[in-house]
């Protein structure tokens, strides 16, 4: 059991929300007196977590779990799947469609960047079942 | 320096509610795709582009840049400016490219 769980639903195909989990479990830790670097990776994790499971994966669930030390993110979709992980990993490679690009998104960091900004991360995907990716935070990392 | 006088410094149009008073500039980053931003840009940078989006103030809010500055007057959707006051996010606006901008706002953090 973790001292807080959090959990949200993100809606597909819904740019203006996205960034509201994020943003809550932000504004969360930072009462609970986190420390605000790895908040900030929470928070950017996070984010590029909820913009793919809108662009790609028609929403999906996410379950943050806190405790003194560590934060867990689990972002559960059933989306296509990723049919190659190593290239989704690859900066600057994405599949996603143009008017995506134009709001900004799409220049394929995403992933990357959730790795840069995790200390911990896991991609569990099937093709045409969906995917569920886990990340975790350290409070003291020593990541900057 | 403040957001504020760096403002007032350098000539920028408020365009938000929250002139970043309380927020420090530290230095600057430029770029218009967000995850580049969120993967490049520092906590208290000053953030150069032209993404006037409520995307845009999601980046910022998360990547806790310092404020947002429109450069080469790129518009603020009505969406991107109510997001922005409710979550305190400082926007700016200034004619100039962001290559001048930029160069301002290191002789003014360096004096």
């Amino acid at each position: 059991m973790s001292m807080l769980q959090l959990k949200y639903s993100v809606p597909g195909d819904d740019f203006t929300r996205a960034g509201e989990a994020s943003g809550d479990v932000k504004h969360k830790l930072k009462k609970l007196g986190y420390n605000p670097a790895a908040i900030r990776r929470v928070a950017i994790a996070m984010y590029e977590g909820e913009i793919n499971m809108v662009i790609h994966a028609g929403g999906g669930e996410a379950i943050v779990d806190v405790d003194p030390d560590k934060v867990e993110i689990l972002l559960i979709d059933h989306g296509p799947g990723i049919a190659d992980v190593n290239k989704a990993m690859q900066e600057g490679w994405s599949t996603a469609p143009d008017n995506v690009r134009s709001l900004g998104f799409g220049a394929g960091m995403g992933l990357p960047n959730m790795k840069k900004y995790s200390d911990e991360m896991t991609i569990d995907s099937v093709v045409g079942q969906g995917t569920t990716l886990k990340m975790i935070v350290y409070a003291q990392s020593p990541k900057p | 320096m403040k957001i504020n006088e760096l403002a007032e410094a350098l000539g920028w149009k408020k365009l938000t509610d929250c002139d970043g008073a309380d927020r420090e500039a530290l230095g600057c980053y430029c770029g218009d795709l967000l995850s580049w931003v969120m993967g490049r840009a520092k906590a208290d940078d000053v953030w150069l582009t032209v993404m006037g989006n409520i995307n845009a103030i999601a980046v910022a809010t998360l990547a806790d840049v310092s404020a947002i500055v429109l450069v080469e007057s790129a518009a603020l959707d009505a969406e991107a400016l109510a997001r922005a006051n409710q979550q305190e996010v400082a926007i700016y606006a200034t004619e100039l490219p962001a290559y001048e901008t930029a160069l301002q706002i290191a002789a003014a953090l360096k004096a």
